[in-house]
């Protein structure tokens, strides 16, 4: 408990940090925010209205004042291409990006274990060679590309994928409203029919943006694996006649936890990322690809609300991680 | 403990070292087939892209080489885009923005990173505290969406996309050197260094950044895979190069609209140079890593 207390203390200056960096870039910066609304033609007079309406002819302490006492009242900025505060916006569109980023982080997981797993067991031979190419080609793989890939294969040529366009068929209603996840409402419901159109939009983009996470992964739990399997007790273990399964499941793969957690949590990040190029690619109603539109709006409240959100719920799901760290490894716990 | 009568064997090992050193790791590095594989496919791309500034088979930019949307074909390797481009020469020119924007902004992040970690590292304290605090915030941000932030901050263009990869590349270069120096400079012959009155600036460029660099360099090769395909993605959003730019990933992002329509070789000429040019760099970075530090075997990001 009084660990815990002290972890999310330790939090709060980086916190602070992340939030007064993303003022530093957007107002500190050279570039005229006013001036890159308004369009590079704009009359003078235009930008300088625009100006005082943003706040920007105030001393750059109380916009930071403003900036920041409106953070905490869930003020995210205002979307000028859609005419309402960007958090209203995310609200809508927060849960499709959830769902495919936590689907990505499944499939990334129930893969990546597994290979990372069969490399180290079967270091330097085939199987671990094979491993470690998918997980290079996955890392090499930009999102873009692949996303493009996908959809001129499945789609295009193998009619395998539904068109790339939303989280449902048009012709299908959506899932009562529990969660906002698609997948698990049409589960909690028994909604059959929602569960197997909204299954067949998301697990290609899904896939598509779990690559990096799974290479990570795989490599990640290889060289976890690798560091257990080479101490004292597996060799007792599987001397004492253990199955060569148990001592994997019962042993190496307890101990390898710790670090496998902790990169899965660091790869969630990363995820949201990934899903701005995603969900662009595939017209996925989340978070990401309201953030590109807004760019070729050239609005650009969102992305920087965006990059803010993502940097929070990175820090938050490392803080569950770091807590976690105590109840898998005992070392910790006592430490 | 530091045992003093044996200060002068070990900098005079140090001395005589490097350059055996330096032999032998190129000839391992010439017999590891990774890093030889991605030696050659970071060589094709650059002789590539240098060769077009001397000879292209069609200006990259020219309109109507050929009819439009053309599939590969002998005259056209990779086929004609929308507007009749030739897609091979605007390939490997294209080779030559993302090259040349990948190692400006890793040169960035380096001459940044490298003396905020060794500072830290060396100095401590308060202000090491706070540098690497700095650096561990940066961290907390997932890489695409900080570099677009800043991209969108310093006005959409190819050079603040590369500033803007640069800066996000800085935390890990200062990371890496911040560890070296912490284990460095325990070392018996800084202490040496410091009985014989030698300045901390001389310490930290003489023994400090010689000793702590093989990592930095592996970081360089894994760190232009990562900045060639951050920036290509801050194109393809709008964020980096524009058109009419032949640009890799401009090219993916003009390709977009024909891939449901079947003009496939717009989107994956381009897309293939991309993933190419950073396996390269990947496996010439792991490589590299194993011929010069296989203690160092961590993952890549």
């Amino acid at each position: 408990m009084q660990t815990a207390v002290r972890r999310i203390l330790a939090m709060i200056p980086t916190l602070l940090g992340v939030i007064v960096s993303i003022f530093v870039i957007t107002r500190v910066l050279p570039g005229d925010p006013a001036r890159t609304l308004a369009g590079e033609n704009a009359a003078d007079s235009v930008v300088e209205k625009l100006r005082v309406q943003m706040g920007l002819d105030q001393s750059i302490w109380q916009q930071f004042f403003d900036y920041f006492t409106g953070l905490f009242r869930g003020d995210l900025g205002f979307a000028w291409h859609t005419g309402r505060p960007v958090a209203e916006d995310f609200a809508a569109r927060f849960p499709a990006t959830v769902e495919l980023a936590l689907m990505a982080l499944f499939i990334g997981i129930i893969i990546g274990i597994p290979l990372g797993i069969l490399g180290a067991t079967q270091r330097g031979r085939v199987a671990d060679h094979a491993t470690r190419i998918i997980s290079l080609l996955g890392a090499s793989m930009p999102l873009f590309w692949l996303g493009l890939l996908v959809i001129s294969i499945f789609y295009g040529t193998l009619g395998w994928e539904p068109a790339p366009v939303g989280r449902i068929d048009d012709a299908i209603n959506p899932p009562t409203h529990i969660t906002g996840l698609y997948l698990l409402d049409s589960l909690l419901t028994g909604d059959t029919i929602a569960f197997k159109s909204a299954f067949s939009h998301l697990i290609w983009p899904a896939m598509v943006l779990s690559v990096g996470a799974l290479a990570i992964i795989s490599r990640m739990t290889r060289s976890a694996m690798l560091e257990v399997l080479g101490q004292d007790y597996i060799r007792t273990a599987q001397a004492k006649g253990m199955s060569q399964t148990r001592v994997i499941g019962a042993h190496a793969l307890k101990n390898a936890s710790p670090s496998i957690v902790t990169v899965v949590g660091l790869e969630l990040g990363q995820l949201l990322g990934g899903a701005v190029i995603t969900e662009t690619i595939f017209n996925w109603p989340g978070i990401g690809g309201y953030v590109v539109e807004s760019i070729e709006a050239t609005d650009y409240a969102p992305v920087q609300a965006m990059t803010l959100v993502a940097a929070v719920i990175f820090l938050f799901v490392n803080l569950i991680v770091d807590l976690s760290q105590g109840i898998l490894d005992p070392k910790v716990r006592n430490a | 403990m530091p045992k003093t009568s044996t200060v002068a064997i070990h900098t005079q090992a140090l001395r005589a070292k490097p350059e055996h050193k330096a032999v032998s790791a190129f000839s391992l590095l010439l017999r590891n087939p990774s890093a030889m594989v991605g030696a050659a496919v970071i060589l094709f791309w650059t002789l590539g892209g240098i060769a077009t500034l001397l000879w292209s088979p069609y200006p990259p930019n020219m309109t109507g080489a050929g009819p439009l949307l053309q599939p590969p074909s002998l005259e056209h390797l990779f086929g004609t885009d929308n507007f009749g481009r030739d897609i091979f020469s605007r390939v490997l020119a294209g080779a030559r923005v993302s090259l040349w924007t990948g190692l400006l902004a890793v040169a960035l992040s380096l001459v940044i990173g490298v003396p905020i970690g060794a500072i830290a590292g060396y100095f401590r304290g308060s202000v090491g505290m706070v540098l690497m605090r700095l650096m561990d915030m940066l961290l907390a941000f997932p890489s695409l969406l900080l570099a677009m932030t800043l991209a969108v901050a310093l006005g959409p263009g190819l050079s603040s996309a590369m500033i803007a990869v640069g800066i996000v590349g800085i935390p890990e270069f200062a990371r890496i050197m911040y560890g070296q120096t912490v284990s460095l400079r325990e070392k018996d012959y800084v202490e040496a260094s410091h009985a014989i009155g030698l300045k901390d600036g001389a310490i930290l460029f003489r023994h400090i950044l010689p000793n702590g660099i093989v990592p930095i360099i592996v970081r360089c090769a894994l760190g232009m895979g990562y900045a060639i395909l951050t920036a290509a993605a801050l194109s393809f959003i709008g964020l980096g190069a524009q058109p009419p730019l032949a640009e890799w990933g401009v090219m993916i992002s003009d390709g977009r609209g024909y891939i449901i329509s079947g003009e496939w070789w717009m989107t994956f000429f381009p897309g293939f140079a991309i993933a190419t040019s950073i396996l390269g760099f990947n496996l010439f970075g792991d490589g590299l890593r194993d011929v010069l530090d296989p203690r160092l075997r961590t993952s890549a990001r």
